[in-house]
């Protein structure tokens, strides 16, 4: 019920701005509290470019700890593997942002940064000045904080892998690395989906860390260093800081947004996951 | 012949060191905050309010009460929900359809943005009220406790053994009274790890707290004035541009950081236990 009710108060709320800006919210460049005109295109653009860059960073790092964790790892150590890779996940998003802002940023502002530009500078998207804060240091964020659920995600498909698969495949003189390429990435193959589009409703909605590294400004980003917002950073700023009621109204459209995207994100990996709950 | 053995060590090499980047990157967080936050820890921190930018020294006294008294009182509005519908789900619920479409519900809620929940129980509660609120900050807490509360009760109640029940059933036993007394001490110790777990983890939230119970510099305890939190302070003092206003900042995470790792191992030792 209370879902039910999320949905219906947000959409209230928003209605003032849904009326006045209809649609071309979603794809306005404009977000000037002055002139009291808003459009979304800005943060819904950032929190797409966000979600999807940390997927690129998370995804195969979470696939080689998932299959060092269920194949590689000798017993002994796997308990102590899994502690960490849960306690990473245990952080609370806020400390990943301070431990960002006061750590991270530095390192790649004075280092990665400035390293990219001069080997990969030739490629458009890469060129550009070392801001520290931005789309970049804020998608690695975040694919620390989804690199545990997706690995943990991919190694409980794995073990839903009938044993005696594996067994036979080792039995006819596969290697480790044919017995996962064509035995267990198969057999799960729809279930592996399914753990990124999870760890991408992750990084949708979440907020702080992203807030502290992302730099906050309206802008499309031109190269992938350079500072944009998300809808929750947005939200996040501006929320106790809208004064006239439009504004208010065009936040709560955002929040409304924002909840549309990962209601429909969560929707595709329950359905991609399906075939693997019992 | 010899290209799949290099695979194989390829692949073995690859993983490996993607797993030791995962604990070092572990450890390179916890190894910062630590650093820096023993820096300034010490009994001040704990005893006084904040001081203005600028002037060394101070505490978050208000802060770390605020935390405590919001995230308790979370755990008071939520957790009788989420036992009670987990109760349901589990034995009351005639058609398992229905379950099955209020745990999908609940998955839905435990996926949605935490900023989200801030902004519906803005709406909801400070609003018509015109005044940011503790109570307000616990409800946006609870909001978000309750689906992961239910969530752990539910795999738990599912592996009561069903010939516990029909046992005593077969006494007699009216429907409550197997509830209370076989099914729930049954699950005792996970009863109390789920609580923790819950504890540790919404005391890390911010987003929904930034817009209900706010901030406040001053030692607060009427439940209907804005509250400091920890973490609120964390994110306040860090975006500020003041000195000694960062080092609260990181002690404050090293407190959070050390209480969900102490609770968090804490409810491993739990669950072995029995």
């Amino acid at each position: 019920m209370i879902f039910i009710s999320i949905f219906f108060v947000l959409y209230n709320e928003a209605k003032l701005s849904i009326n006045k800006f209809s649609f071309n919210f979603l794809f306005k460049e404009t977000w000037d509290p002055v002139k009291e005109e808003f459009g979304g295109f800005v943060p819904i653009i950032g929190t797409i470019l966000t979600s999807i860059l940390s997927i690129i960073f998370a995804f195969p790092i979470s696939l080689g700890i998932a299959i060092f964790i269920s194949e590689i790892c000798p017993k002994f150590l796997k308990n102590f593997f899994r502690t960490a890779i849960e306690l990473l996940a245990g952080i609370p998003s806020i400390i990943y942002g301070i431990w960002g802002l006061f750590v991270f940023v530095p390192i790649m502002k004075n280092k990665v940064e400035p390293f990219l530009i001069k080997h990969l500078g030739f490629i458009g998207i890469f060129n550009g000045e070392p801001f520290g804060i931005g789309l970049l240091t804020a998608s690695i964020i975040l694919s620390f904080m989804i690199i545990p659920f997706i690995s943990s995600t991919i190694v409980e498909l794995f073990s839903l892998v009938p044993i005696v698969f594996k067994e036979s495949a080792y039995a006819l003189g596969s290697t480790r690395f044919e017995v996962i390429r064509y035995v267990l990435i198969p057999y799960v193959k729809v279930g592996i989906f399914g753990s990124i589009i999870l760890g991408l409703a992750r990084a949708i909605g979440e907020t702080m860390a992203v807030t502290f590294v992302i730099g906050n400004t309206y802008k499309i980003p031109k190269n992938i260093y350079e500072p944009t917002i998300t809808i929750a950073s947005s939200l996040a700023n501006e929320f106790t800081e809208a004064t006239t009621e439009i504004y208010l109204s065009s936040l709560f459209y955002l929040a409304f947004v924002l909840f549309l995207i990962s209601f429909i994100v969560f929707l595709i990996s329950r359905i991609l996951l399906l075939r693997f709950v019992k | 012949m010899r290209i799949r053995i290099i695979l194989d060590k390829i692949l073995t090499l690859i993983s490996t060191m993607f797993a030791l980047l995962g604990i070092f990157i572990l450890f390179w967080i916890l190894k910062d905050v630590i650093v820096n936050g023993l820096k300034s820890i010490n009994l001040e921190f704990f005893l006084e309010d904040p001081r203005p930018p600028g002037i060394e020294g101070g505490g978050l006294r208000n802060a770390i009460f605020g935390s405590l008294i919001i995230t308790i009182i979370a755990v008071i509005i939520a957790f009788p929900i989420g036992i009670l519908s987990a109760t349901y789900i589990n034995e009351y619920s005639r058609s398992s359809k229905l379950s099955n479409f209020v745990r999908f519900i609940y998955d839905v809620m435990l996926s949605s943005p935490s900023i989200v929940i801030g902004a519906y129980v803005y709406a909801l509660f400070v609003k018509p009220f015109k005044t940011f609120s503790a109570i307000s900050g616990s409800l946006a807490l609870s909001i978000i406790m309750i689906p992961i509360i239910l969530k752990t009760l539910d795999e738990l109640f599912k592996l009561v053994p069903n010939f516990t029940k029909e046992a005593a059933y077969a006494l007699g036993a009216q429907k409550w009274r197997v509830t209370v007394y076989i099914i729930w001490p049954y699950v005792r110790t996970g009863i109390l790890t789920s609580i923790l777990l819950s504890f540790a983890r919404i005391v890390g939230e911010t987003a929904p707290l930034l817009f209900t119970s706010f901030n406040n510099m001053f030692f607060e305890l009427n439940l209907f004035k804005p509250m400091a939190t920890l973490t609120v302070n964390i994110f306040n003092f860090a975006m500020s541009p003041y000195e000694n206003w960062h080092k609260l900042a990181w002690s404050a995470s090293f407190l959070i950081v050390v209480f969900v790792l102490v609770v968090n191992l804490l409810s491993r030792f739990l669950v072995k236990e029995p």
